[in-house]
C-alpha cells in the first residue's frame, strides 16, 4: 500500500514534470508572455543608452555595467514573486486548480508543474538579460566563477521567493488583485539598490530595501558579475555573501511553511461553485 | 461478484450512501437532512429547482465541501478522508469554463490519464485509452485544437471525457449537458447507459432537464430547498406525486375532465362509456415527469413542512378518487 502510494506520487511528480514543460512552451509561445521576457532585455538596452558615460560615484565603472547585474537579480525576484502569485489567483479561477484537485495526486502534479514552468521561463528572461552583457564585457566578469555564482543565485533566488508568491497568490480574493501584488513590488525595487546604489539612499530607506529578497538578490548578481573592487560601494564595502544567505533563507523559511498552509486552506475552500461564482463574476463586471 | 475485499464489508454494493445530510451556511441552512443511496451501476438523476442544493450535495459526495452533519459514504469511504487511492475510482465532471485553455485535447487528456496508471487493478485496468476515449466523446477530429478554440458543446464533451478517464467505479456530473445540441446530447445520453449498463458504473447526475433525468436515470431524487421531496423511478414518482392520467371528453355540451391518480386509466373509460352515451372527443393523456415535476415543486413551495404527505389541495373537475399512499 505504501509502495504503491509512493508510485503513484512519482508518476505525479514525472507527470508534473511533462505539465512544466508544456506549459513553458504555452509560456514562450504566447504573445503577452513573450513581451513580458523581452520587457526587461529592452529596459536594460534603455538605461544604457541613458547612462552612457555615467560612471558609479567615485570610482571610473561605468554605471550602465553595474545595472545589468542588478537586474539580472530584479528579474529572478520578479519571476519568482510576481509568477506563480498571479497564475494561482487565476488557476484558482478558472478551475484549473479543482481540476488537480478531482486527480489522485494532481496537486503534486500542478505544483511541480508550476515550479518547473516558472524556473524555466525565468530563466529564459535571465539569458535574455545576460546576453547584452557580453556587449560591454569589458567591464564584467564572465568567468566560470560567475555562472556557478550566477547559478546558485538563481536556484535560491527561486526557493526564496516562490513559495511566499504562493501564498500570497493563495491569499488574495481574486485575479484582478494581483494588481496590488505587482504595485507592491514596483515600490520595493525603489530601495532595491537596482537603478541606483543603495548607498546613495537616505540610512531609513536602506534598512527598508534590505528586508525585501530584491536587493539581496541584486547584490547576489552582482557579487557575481562585478569585478572584486566593485565591493567597495556595497554597503559594509563588501558582497556579504552570508548575510544574502541569511536573510534569503530567511524568507525561504517563511514561505515554505506559509505556503502548504494557506494554500491547502484555500484549496479546501476551493469548489464548483467558487468557481462559477467566479465566472458569473467575470462575465457581468469584466475582472 | 468479486472476491476481493472491499474497502467496507457494510456496504458491499452500495456505491452511495447518504444519511441525514445537513449543510448550513451560516445561519443558511442549505441541505435539512437528506437520505438517499444508490447501487453499483446505478444511475441517480438528482432533479431540483435552482437553490435546492444540488450542487452542494454533489460537493460533498466528492469530497470538495465538508458537511456540517451527517453521514456520508462513496464507495465505503467517507469523501472528507478520501486518500488518493479514493479519488482515483472518482470521476468528477467539473462545471469548469475556460481552464487549461492553451492546451490541446489529447495533450491535456494525455497528462490527466497519467495519474491513474498506479491505480489500475486487473478488474479495472486505468485509465482509458485516450485515442478511444476521444472517439467516444466525438472529438477525433479536434484532437490537437487548443481547448480555447473550442464550442461550449465540445468544451462540456471534453470535461466528460476528463471526467472518465481513469475509468471510475463513481461519477458525478454537475448539469453535464448544459450548452449541448440536441445530437451531442443525444450522444452524451448514449455515453451515460455504455458507462453504467458496460462498466457497472455508478453515475449521479444532476440537472434541471427533466427530458434529460427520464431518459438518462434509473431513478430520479428531487430535491427542493435542501430536503428530498421524492424518490423513485419515472414511474413511481408519476404514479405518487401527480396524476397519472388525464381523461378528457365531451359530454352533454360540456367538457369534462378527470384525473385518474393512479393505475390504470382504462377502467375509469371503461366505466364511464357504459355509463354516459353522449361522450365525444374523448381524450386520455398520461401525465409526463414535467407534469409531475412542476407538481411537485409547487406542492414544496405550497406547504414548506413535510410535503409529500400533504393532502391535495389542487382543484379537480369531476369525480375525484381517493389519493394513494406514496409507496
Amino acid at each position: 500500500m505504501t509502495t504503491s502510494a509512493f508510485e503513484a506520487r512519482r508518476e505525479a511528480v514525472l507527470a508534473g514534470l511533462s505539465r512544466g514543460w508544456i506549459e513553458t512552451r504555452h509560456a514562450l509561445t504566447d504573445t503577452a508572455s513573450v513581451v513580458w521576457y523581452f520587457a526587461l532585455p529592452v529596459i536594460f538596452a534603455i538605461v544604457l543608452l541613458i547612462m552612457r558615460g555615467k560612471t558609479v560615484p567615485g570610482t571610473e565603472f561605468a554605471l550602465g555595467a553595474m545595472v545589468l547585474p542588478s537586474l539580472v537579480g530584479m528579474s529572478i525576484a520578479f519571476g519568482g514573486l510576481m509568477g506563480p502569485a498571479s497564475t494561482i489567483a487565476t488557476d484558482r479561477e478558472d478551475g484549473t486548480l479543482l481540476r488537480a484537485k478531482a486527480t489522485p495526486n494532481g496537486m503534486v502534479g500542478y505544483l511541480v508543474g508550476k515550479i518547473v514552468m516558472f524556473a524555466l521561463t525565468t530563466l529564459v528572461s535571465v539569458v535574455l538579460l545576460v546576453i547584452p552583457a557580453f556587449a560591454v564585457a569589458g567591464e564584467l566578469q564572465l568567468g566560470p566563477r560567475t555562472w556557478l555564482l550566477l547559478a546558485l543565485v538563481f536556484i535560491v533566488g527561486m526557493v526564496s521567493t516562490v513559495p511566499i508568491s504562493v501564498a500570497l497568490g493563495s491569499l488574495v480574493k481574486s485575479a484582478a488583485q494581483t494588481g496590488l501584488l505587482f504595485l507592491a513590488s514596483i515600490l520595493l525595487i525603489v530601495p532595491s539598490g537596482i537603478f541606483y546604489p543603495i548607498t546613495a539612499m537616505p540610512t531609513w530607506l536602506q534598512y527598508v530595501g534590505q528586508v525585501f529578497p530584491f536587493y539581496w538578490l541584486g547584490l547576489g548578481a552582482r557579487s557575481a558579475m562585478l569585478p572584486e573592487a566593485m565591493a567597495a560601494v556595497e554597503i559594509g564595502g563588501s558582497w556579504r555573501m552570508i548575510e544574502m544567505f541569511v536573510v534569503l533563507g530567511i524568507w525561504a523559511v517563511i514561505g515554505m511553511a506559509l505556503a502548504p498552509i494557506v494554500l491547502r486552506r484555500m484549496a479546501r475552500r476551493q469548489s464548483g461553485a467558487a468557481v462559477a461564482a467566479a465566472r458569473e463574476r467575470i462575465m457581468s463586471k469584466g475582472y | 461478484m468479486s472476491e476481493q475485499a472491499r474497502p467496507s464489508s457494510a456496504g458491499n454494493q452500495m456505491a452511495l450512501a447518504v444519511r441525514d445530510l445537513r449543510m448550513r451556511y451560516g445561519t443558511k441552512d442549505v441541505l435539512t437532512g437528506v437520505t438517499f443511496s444508490a447501487q453499483r451501476g446505478e444511475v441517480l438523476g438528482l432533479l431540483g429547482p435552482n437553490g435546492a442544493g444540488k450542487t452542494t450535495t454533489i460537493e460533498i459526495l466528492e469530497g470538495f465541501r465538508m458537511p456540517s452533519a451527517g453521514e456520508v459514504s462513496v464507495l465505503g469511504v467517507d469523501p472528507a478522508r478520501g486518500d488518493e487511492a479514493w479519488r482515483s475510482r472518482i470521476g468528477v465532471v467539473l462545471q469548469s469554463w475556460r481552464d487549461h485553455g492553451q492546451w490541446r485535447v489529447r495533450e491535456l487528456l494525455d497528462y490527466l490519464a497519467r495519474f491513474y496508471v498506479p491505480f489500475s487493478t486487473p478488474e479495472v485496468p486505468r485509465p482509458w485509452d485516450v485515442d478511444e476515449l476521444i472517439e467516444v466523446v466525438g472529438l477525433n477530429e479536434l484532437a490537437n485544437a487548443k481547448i480555447m478554440t473550442l464550442s461550449g458543446g465540445q468544451r462540456r464533451r471534453l470535461d466528460v471525457a476528463i471526467g472518465i478517464v481513469g475509468r471510475p467505479e463513481v461519477v458525478f456530473l454537475d448539469e453535464p449537458t448544459a450548452g449541448f445540441d440536441p445530437h451531442a446530447r443525444r450522444e452524451f445520453h448514449d455515453l451515460m447507459h455504455q458507462l453504467s449498463d458496460l462498466e457497472n458504473t455508478t453515475i449521479l447526475i444532476t440537472t434541471h432537464d427533466l427530458d434529460e433525468a427520464e431518459k438518462v436515470a434509473d431513478r430520479i431524487i428531487v430535491l427542493d430547498e435542501g430536503r428530498i421531496v421524492a424518490d423513485g423511478t419515472v414511474e413511481q414518482l408519476a404514479r405518487q406525486f401527480a396524476a397519472a392520467a388525464e381523461v378528457r371528453w365531451t359530454s352533454g355540451g360540456r367538457r369534462q375532465m378527470h384525473a385518474v391518480r393512479s393505475g390504470d386509466p382504462t377502467g375509469f373509460v371503461r366505466d364511464l362509456l357504459a355509463k354516459e352515451e353522449d361522450v365525444t372527443e374523448l381524450e386520455v393523456r398520461r401525465a409526463s415527469l414535467e407534469d409531475t415535476y412542476m407538481a411537485l415543486v409547487q406542492r414544496a413551495e405550497a406547504s414548506p413542512s413535510r410535503f409529500a404527505r400533504q393532502p391535495d389541495a389542487e382543484q379537480q373537475e369531476g369525480t375525484e378518487e381517493a389519493p394513494e399512499a406514496p409507496a
